[in-house]
């Protein structure tokens, strides 16, 4: 009974072991913080588990593509680990029409001033890196660096290399946050600072914190190796991705490294069942076919869906939870999480351990919402 | 060639066979083996009925189709480990 009633002191206490828990903890162990992390689900099993994986610059906001630049260089430790199935694609935006074209240039400047390396084709250019393109494209933009990965294969190497360095996982539900640590569903108490990173379910725990899911599907073909070879989206995909409608869908495909395509991409508020929504599917699929019409022949083998967690401005929360000592915050990453998982990482625990951060850290400050007033 | 007899093409090698029946059948009818799978084993039309998915070819150059649930047509061109 001394065991379950016992209480266990670390430095820091992360709840959530998707794939920001688990760069939050390989991180803190790296820098010798004793580290105990809570999860009863599957490791990377929530909006990990459901996400594409590609790791990509948005270049539509400062604050966004500071964090995804910074992340992106701290993701080529990882380019070699099986688990990982880390493939550099490249993305490639396409240009349905002049006025897309025209923006490219623009967004080539905004990425080459963070070091992005970026180019602008022509239709031509085009068509020869992607045949299963629909003809009457105007161009496109390659980032040629850029690649897809697995994330829950990441979240769980990630947590390793912490568990090797002494982290302690509990698969146990956290169930309160008190004024010492955290309460665990078996009357556990853990004692110490507090990192939440809880994605969607954050109100749940930090109930002051806006937050709201914005569901998504998916679907994952068969293995048709050679159709398409880079990520493929659509230049308008920000609009979709930035704007505020109930729903919207845009085209974004991805090769997996077993010849599989996988398509993406829906976004709905205020649709809080996992259910599969065949007019979403169909709606996405038809926005698909419109540029790569090979696909319409293929076949699909699993369809599902997942929930993106929204901040109150798009951006993460990622810092020091304003009037609640020692309690910290890293979630609401949207669709951007598996990109800014590392990054956001490092500006949680050089915060908590005193030190300057490596970009500038105030546009990520969950003061920011300050709601509590 | 006779009015119930269709001509295909199965890995380059041309076939008469009977109007309707599947391109499975089609290629027992030859003894090919079907595909390899992704670990390199030989698969071979299995259920029959389009549930184990063991006898994807590629049909008209669209690879991944199960051929116990494709009839015959003239002029198709099918290869089993494509």
């Amino acid at each position: 009974m001394g065991y379950r009633f016992g209480v266990k002191s670390y430095d820091l206490i992360i709840v959530g072991a998707g794939i920001i828990g688990t760069a939050c903890a390989d991180y803190a162990s790296r820098e010798g913080l004793r580290v105990a992390i809570v999860e009863p689900g599957p490791i990377g099993g929530g909006a990990t588990a459901a996400a594409m994986g590609h790791l990509v610059a948005m270049d539509d906001d400062p604050a966004e593509l500071a964090l995804a630049n910074y992340s992106l260089q701290l993701w080529e430790d990882f380019t070699g680990i099986e688990q990982i199935e880390y493939s550099r694609c490249g993305t490639l935006w396409v240009a349905g029409n002049a006025t897309e074209f025209a923006q490219i240039p623009e967004k080539i400047a905004r990425l080459a001033a963070v070091g992005v390396p970026a180019e602008r084709l022509e239709s031509e250019q085009l068509y020869r890196l992607e045949p299963a393109l629909q003809r009457g494209l105007t161009g496109g933009m390659r980032v040629p660096r850029e690649a897809v990965v697995y994330p829950p294969g990441m979240a769980r190497h990630l947590l390793n290399r912490a568990c090797v360095r002494g982290t302690t996982l509990y698969p146990l539900r956290a169930t309160a946050i008190t004024a010492h640590g955290v309460q665990l569903e078996d009357r556990t108490s853990l004692a110490g600072s507090v990192l939440v990173a809880t994605g969607c379910a954050l109100p749940q725990l930090l109930p002051r914190l806006p937050m709201r899911s914005r569901k998504g599907h998916l679907v994952i073909t068969d293995r048709y190796p050679g159709v398409i070879h880079h990520q493929l989206l659509e230049l308008g995909y920000a609009d979709s991705a930035h704007g505020d409608a109930d729903s919207s869908v845009a085209f974004n495909v991805q090769p997996r490294p077993t010849g599989q395509i996988l398509i993406g991409s829906s976004r709905e508020y205020g649709n809080d069942t996992p259910e599969v929504s065949m007019p979403m599917v169909r709606r996405m699929l038809e926005r698909t076919f419109r540029y790569l019409p090979a696909l319409r022949q293929l076949n699909a083998l699993r369809i599902w869906t997942g929930f993106r967690p929204v901040s109150a401005d798009g951006l993460p929360y990622l810092g020091r939870v304003p009037q609640r000592p020692n309690v910290w915050v890293a979630a609401g990453h949207e669709g951007l999480g598996i990109t800014t998982s590392l990054g956001s990482a490092r500006l949680v625990i050089d915060q908590w351990l005193d030190r300057p951060t490596a970009i500038d850290a105030r546009p990520y400050d969950p003061a920011r919402v300050a709601t509590w007033a | 060639m006779g009015m119930n007899q269709v001509r295909i093409a199965i890995d380059g090698q041309a076939l008469d066979v009977p109007a309707g029946i599947s391109v499975a059948a089609a290629i027992a009818q030859l003894r090919l083996p079907f595909r390899r799978s992704v670990g390199g084993q030989p698969r071979t039309a299995f259920c029959g009925m389009g549930v184990c998915f063991e006898c994807r070819v590629r049909i008209d150059g669209i690879a991944q189709q199960r051929a116990c649930m494709v009839p015959v047509r003239e002029g198709m061109q099918v290869l089993t480990d494509g």
